[in-house]
């Protein structure tokens, strides 16, 4: 369980003046479900999620991973029990596909056969053969391919959450559709806890269990699709709603 | 036989060093800075103090200029070198009026050297090598010029050339002109090609240094500063205190040379040097058999000695240019084997260090990428480092370092640190800052994330610095000759002095073969580290 409580989020610009990123997000992601936050740019999804693993510190408010106030915790060691996702896959472009993935395993001195199995089932798991994917660089992957081998590098080390920013953004509609429907599978199947950002509502409601919906720093409302469709709490999410006319909503739920 | 003689001889000469409580041997250090007449001068001292003295002496020629010289023997590299009062008064005092009595000069300079600096100035060797007006012999015969005010009467039937520093100061031409009413509308000209411009005619008049071997060569005559205009240069032996403290000896042998070399013998040891090819140690030794300060003959001197007879006897001199001297092709074969070491030691110097400098700039170009105002300072200092003139940075560290190699290498050094640190900030703070969060948040710590993200992403920038440290260190480390510490630069700044340019090539175009070596060889090697993307 991934537990928000009266959450803040300030910057400072660089002409000192504060902006507000996150403001009192009191939010829970259960223990199990792929949760989807999503909004407008500049909502502060990205934000919340990067405070999660503590890339970004609050200001006010904490955050509790499976119990344990993240402050509090070795920020290695929380890290490395929550898988992370960025957009593009985020992959080092000097190592090759097998190295990205064992990265992790090889820092935490795993003998080399367990490295090597470990990448070969993570390869498996999102559909990459690893006799012909492991020795090649990122550069040569599709951009698919890329979001693959990340996902496999999120997962190398069992970790019991994963942290996804975007993960499909910088693919094409086709592409992203085909990986929705792949790791809606994928991701019931590893049974991980899921906070995944996005600002596409056809990708949230196919790959969420919940959705919750930010704007301007504030949690607008948290539920499932239908909860969002039939009970929209505020004008702003039946805009929202709308704003995604036809398309990729008949495409979720297909 | 000659083993037992041999044998007391020696017995008798440390029977004599025992009964003389200084004539304990040790030894000692002759400097000279990089011009033939100071060579001589040096090597005339080291061998009357071999002579009259149980001391071993050690020469180190080649020191470049007055402040090199100076800060060597003051620092204790070298115990003693041939200086000029002009010099000791304007370089070495930075006295800021106008001298033009020799033995006020003289005077003053070894008074205040005293004083100030514990360095005492011994009895000049009775020659002046000043600036001075030289004249065509048969030119100055024909219009019957023999001081400097005979010319104003002749303005406008001869042609003038003064070099480029010459006509512009205010103790050269200006300052000349004023004082004794001359109006000779100079050309400039660059001093090396004045000499064959005066030889061929194209000028009449020119400047010079009073004792240059070359006013033999082209048959010039000095003409006497009759208002005494130009300020005295007298060559005295400097020496050190403690030096003469401790071997009191050193005065008595040096005295033998006080006042016994004359401006013309002066001109003369240098023709032999310089024009004749003739060796210091020869051309020395001959004027002290010939003065009859050494006991014996030397074989190896004798050639020497029989040119200098002729010299001073005036006996006519070999015209035309380049006399006993090889052309470049010629040089580069017959210098091939002490070219190869001079490489050698160009390519050790900047090695040594570079990779000193990478040891350290690299770490500090790490460190502070995460700390600006580390990274202020560092960048700020090795800016201001850069922009000090090489020589300048050379001549401060020998108080440090003294002279030699480690000087060298720690100027060097300095130079390569700016391009290394630079590059070194500059490559991990361009790694995209995306892959560093993608770092961060699966868990790798900072160590691991510089170790297998920054650096392996920076390597090919830093690399990149690295040649550029390694182009800079190759050019400047010519400049190393000046502290006598080899290299390529030993060459040129010999041809610099001796006016040959064949000399300065034999240094000049293997250094920058060296530096595009390097620059393309570090190139590839660059490329090979690029990372794979």
């Amino acid at each position: 369980m991934i537990a928000f409580d009266d959450v803040h989020k300030h910057f400072h610009d660089p002409d000192g003046r504060e902006i507000v990123a996150v403001r009192g997000l009191d939010l829970v992601v259960r223990t199990g479900e792929t949760h989807c936050l999503i909004g407008t740019s500049g909502c502060g999804k990205t934000t919340t999620l990067r405070m999660v693993n503590r890339l970004d510190t609050p200001s006010r408010g904490r955050i509790l991973v499976g119990g344990q106030n993240v402050a509090d915790a070795d920020v290695f060691e929380l890290r490395r029990n929550i898988g992370y996702v960025i957009q593009s896959g985020g992959l080092f472009p000097h190592l090759t596909v097998a190295e990205n993935v064992g990265i992790m395993c090889a820092l935490e001195g795993w003998p080399r056969a367990r490295i090597d199995a470990r990448v070969s089932e993570l390869l498996d798991l999102v559909a990459l053969q690893p006799s012909e994917f492991g020795a090649r660089l990122p550069s040569e992957l599709s951009g698919g391919q890329q979001q693959r081998v990340g996902v496999a590098r999120a997962l190398a080390l069992d970790p019991d959450y994963v942290l996804m920013d975007e993960p499909f953004g910088a693919l094409d509609p086709i592409t992203r559709t085909q990986l929705h429907a792949e790791f809606g599978g994928l991701l019931e199947q590893v049974h991980k806890t899921v906070l995944l950002v996005t600002h596409d509502l056809g990708e949230a409601f196919s790959l969420g269990d919940r959705v919750t919906l930010m704007h301007r720093g504030e949690l607008v409302q948290t539920g499932t699709r239908d909860d969002l469709v039939s009970n929209p709490a505020t004008p702003f999410v039946s805009e929202f709603l709308a704003s995604f006319d036809g398309g990729t909503l008949d495409d979720a739920s297909r | 036989m000659m083993r037992v003689v041999d044998a007391a001889v020696l017995l008798t000469s440390m029977a004599i060093a025992s009964t003389d409580a200084t004539a304990q041997g040790g030894s000692i250090v002759v400097g000279a800075k990089n011009f033939t007449e100071s060579e001589i001068l040096a090597e005339l001292m080291a061998q009357v103090i071999e002579e009259y003295t149980d001391l071993t002496v050690e020469r180190r020629v080649n020191l470049g200029g007055t402040m090199i010289c100076w800060a060597a023997l003051r620092a204790g590299e070298i115990d003693l070198y041939p200086d000029y009062t002009g010099t000791g008064w304007a370089t070495i005092l930075k006295e800021p009026d106008k001298i033009t009595d020799p033995l006020r000069a003289f005077l003053h300079v070894r008074h205040r050297c005293l004083d100030e600096f514990d360095v005492h100035w011994l009895d000049p060797f009775g020659f002046e090598n000043t600036y001075a007006l030289v004249m065509r012999e048969a030119a100055a015969e024909e219009l019957g010029i023999r001081r400097i005010s005979d010319l104003a009467a002749h303005s406008g039937q001869f042609a003038t050339g003064f070099s480029i520093e010459f006509v512009d100061r205010a103790d050269g031409y200006k300052g000349l002109a004023r004082v004794y009413g001359l109006d000779l509308a100079p050309k400039a000209i660059e001093h090396g090609l004045a000499y064959e411009a005066i030889r061929t005619g194209a000028i009449d008049l020119m400047d010079a240094y009073s004792t240059d071997g070359k006013l033999l060569r082209y048959r010039l005559r000095v003409l006497d500063d009759d208002l005494d205009f130009f300020p005295p240069y007298d060559a005295a032996p400097i020496v050190r205190s403690d030096t003469l403290a401790a071997h009191p000896e050193i005065r008595s042998a040096l005295a033998k040379l006080a006042f016994r070399i004359s401006n013309e013998t002066s001109q003369a040891l240098n023709f032999l040097v310089e024009s004749r090819g003739l060796a210091v140690p020869d051309v020395s030794r001959a004027f002290l058999e010939r003065e009859e300060l050494v006991d014996g003959v030397r074989e190896s001197a004798a050639d020497a000695v029989q040119a200098l007879g002729e010299v001073l006897a005036n006996q006519p001199v070999p015209g035309g240019d380049r006399v006993g001297r090889p052309g470049l092709l010629e040089l580069a074969r017959e210098r091939a084997g002490q070219l190869l070491q001079r490489l050698l030691e160009h390519l050790g110097l900047t090695a040594a260090a570079v990779l000193l400098a990478s040891i350290v700039a690299v770490p500090l170009g790490i460190a502070i990428t995460t700390r600006s105002r580390l990274r202020r300072l560092a960048l700020g200092t090795a800016g201001i480092l850069q922009t000090i003139p090489s020589l300048a940075l050379l001549t401060f560290m020998i108080p440090f370092l003294g002279m030699g190699v480690k000087a060298a290498i720690a100027a060097l050094f300095l130079y390569a640190l700016l391009p290394i640190v630079r590059n070194t900030y500059t490559g991990i703070a361009e790694v995209d800052r995306d892959l560093v969060d993608a770092a961060r948040g699966i868990g790798m710590r900072p160590r691991q994330i510089l170790r297998r993200v920054q650096l392996p992403l920076a390597m090919r920038t830093i690399m990149a610095g690295i040649r550029t440290a390694t182009v800079i260190s190759i050019g400047i480390a010519t400049l190393a000759a000046f502290i006598g510490v080899g290299g390529l630069g030993q060459p040129i700044v010999q041809g610099l002095y001796q006016n040959d340019s064949h000399l300065i090539l034999l240094g000049a175009v293997p250094a920058a073969l060296l530096a595009i070596a390097a620059d393309v060889g570090l190139g590839r090697v660059e490329e090979l580290v690029q990372p794979r993307v």
